[in-house]
């Protein structure tokens, strides 16, 4: 890279001439660049297009303190269209609070059993386990939630309709677990292994050794994986559809249903006419999931970046 | 010296307590799931037959099987691998090859594939809509469809990409330049082929993760029947994932075993691919001289 301007100049300074080799060299180099910069393009091209879609309603026709205060979304109601995303910010909150509940203790627990505990084969397969767990398509963990979870819930709790907070919460709960689990693996994988056998040398226990050394040095790692499984669910489109019940409510128990942000734009933008009011209701809805998946992750990145330099 | 026996004893109780807490939180997380999979098995598998997977769908999606949106998916992933790989590889090629590290440019690049990794499904497809089949004119069609997808599993080719051309030690480079070869030559030379099984599971990553996903092709290009195969990338397609959400949801009256066949078509092809994905990084890691 340092070397752009003295390989020209090399080149000259031997008396070689710029043969096509050199041209080529610099005109992959190009390529090469733009295709590097391409994710910037298109993060940047996302929050472009998705705001230029929705810009309208953001400038002109939002109110802000009924889009985010008021939980009536009637965006089809001929007399009053509404657009309160409040309920939905509420489904979305209780869906990936109870998922987090479910998942974060048990990923934690595995991710320390895979890395301090397990050893040899078995951290290998329970490794490549918890990879193959991630890779399942959310649209089967929602056709396993309408399928199996909901007659199960419906059967066991007694209750009419087993679409509900319960039923996606622990669908999205075993969607996040891979991923929380093989961050924070990673995270305790990065305590230098100088730190255990320093512990271990002076008598502690592995059991001590990792909750008092590991665990403290791994801290913001594991937050960072946390963090990361919250924006997971929060994300999460087809397997809250299709497992949360989809109606909207401010939910007061885990056996209410309850509607997603990201759900409400996957059933309702099909049904839109481009440009319209409900349309541009739902890309501002986009915009805001935009917003904060990235805030999301621009913290963890911090923390993970804080966490090595310190 | 005997004095310290008890408290050993009891640490190693307390060891033992915790090894087999994690554990049982390990066996927790893997067992509901291995037990989805079995009943997905148990209750897909008698859907399966050669008619299942190479017929279409009859009677209003209610019987008959799955072709059109097999080979949707087949088209969809194809076509989003087209744009992906080259895009990816290269990007990756630059990170690894050309960029300075502690650069400002290749952070914020690092920093735009983490970001781009976790911008949620939906967001993907709305970009889909206004950029490829508003903004660029391709209508609702496979190519709107696999652009975002594209997009989507970018980063996915990018990583995998960049750890395979991390891996091939820096003393390869230095020997090809030392030989008088230029920057290109090195790589294109001595870098690529040393990177490529890397980069292969990369790919097969990038497909599995493009079959199985639903929000991003449902209104850029996929849509829930056709009575006819698609002719060319302009054309509208079935996809699997979607006639997955389509018969689980909006289809009334479909005999349970369908839907379950369908998703253990899904389960399994995705399965497959990953396992091949991870067995390909393990007989390299084996194999490696260096």
């Amino acid at each position: 890279m340092s070397g752009q301007h003295t390989d020209a100049a090399l080149a000259e300074n031997a008396g070689d001439s710029l043969d096509a080799n050199w041209y080529i060299d610099k005109l992959f180099q190009g390529v090469m660049f733009v295709c590097g910069i391409s994710a910037v393009l298109f993060v940047l091209g996302i929050f472009a297009f998705v705001f230029a879609e929705g810009a309208e309603f953001v400038i002109k026709t939002i109110n802000w303190s009924q889009f985010l205060l008021s939980p009536r979304w009637a965006p089809t109601s001929d007399y009053n269209p509404t657009y309160g995303i409040l309920a939905l910010i509420a489904g979305t909150a209780s869906i990936t609070v109870l998922a987090m509940a479910v998942a974060v203790p048990f990923s934690l627990g595995a991710a320390i059993f895979i890395a301090e505990f397990a050893k040899g084969r078995t951290r290998e397969v329970l490794k490549i386990l918890i990879e193959l767990l991630a890779a399942i398509p959310s649209v089967v963990w929602g056709f396993i939630g309408l399928a199996i979870m909901n007659p199960w819930i419906i059967e066991t709790f007694d209750v009419p309709i087993g679409l509900n907070v319960l039923n996606c919460g622990l669908i999205l709960g075993l969607m996040a677990a891979p991923i929380i689990t093989s961050i924070a693996e990673d995270a305790l994988k990065a305590v230098p292994d100088t730190y255990r056998e320093a512990s271990e040398a002076l008598g502690a226990s592995r059991w001590q050794t990792t909750a008092r050394v590991v665990l403290p040095a791994a801290k913001n790692g594991l937050l960072a994986a946390v963090l990361l499984g919250v924006g997971r669910g929060f994300g999460e489109t087809m397997a809250v559809l299709m497992a949360s019940g989809h109606s909207i409510n401010l939910p007061s128990s885990v056996f209410d249903s309850v509607r997603a942000l990201t759900a409400t734009i996957a059933a309702e933008l099909g049904e839109t006419a481009v440009g319209s009011e409900h349309y541009q209701a739902l890309f501002t809805i986009g915009i805001f999931l935009f917003t904060i998946t990235f805030i999301i992750n621009m913290t963890a990145d911090w923390i993970i970046r804080g966490s090595k330099k310190g | 010296m005997f004095a310290a026996k008890p408290v050993n004893l009891r640490n190693q109780q307390v060891e033992g307590l915790f090894r087999l807490l994690f554990g049982i939180m390990m066996v927790v997380l893997i067992v509901p799931v291995l037990m989805i999979i079995v009943m997905l098995v148990y209750k897909g598998g008698p859907a399966f037959s050669w008619n299942f997977l190479f017929t279409f769908p009859t009677d209003g999606m209610t019987a008959g099987g799955v072709f059109p949106a097999l080979l949707g998916t087949i088209w969809l992933v194809v076509v989003s691998l087209l744009a992906s790989v080259p895009l990816g590889v290269a990007a990756a090629i630059y990170l690894s090859e050309y960029a300075q590290q502690e650069h400002w440019l290749t952070r914020v690049i690092n920093l735009a594939t983490i970001n781009l990794a976790g911008v949620p499904s939906i967001v993907h497809a709305l970009f889909g809509l206004g950029a490829f089949v508003l903004f660029l004119k391709f209508g609702t069609s496979i190519l709107a469809a696999s652009l975002t997808l594209a997009v989507m599993t970018l980063p996915v080719v990018i990583v995998a990409s960049w750890e395979s051309l991390q891996a091939v030690p820096r003393a390869f480079r230095e020997a090809c330049w030392n030989m008088g070869a230029t920057r290109w030559q090195t790589i294109r030379q001595v870098v690529l082929p040393n990177a490529l099984t890397g980069i292969l599971t990369g790919i097969i990553l990038q497909v599995s993760r493009a079959a199985g996903e639903t929000a991003p092709i449902m209104f850029t290009g996929a849509v829930f029947f056709l009575p006819f195969l698609p002719a060319g990338v302009f054309d509208q397609t079935m996809a699997l994932a979607l006639h997955l959400y389509t018969i689980s949801t909006q289809v009334p009256n479909v005999p349970e075993s369908l839907p379950f066949g369908v998703a253990l078509l899904l389960v399994g092809m995705v399965l497959i691919m990953n396992s091949t994905a991870i067995m390909f990084r393990m007989y390299l890691r084996g194999k490696k001289k260096w």
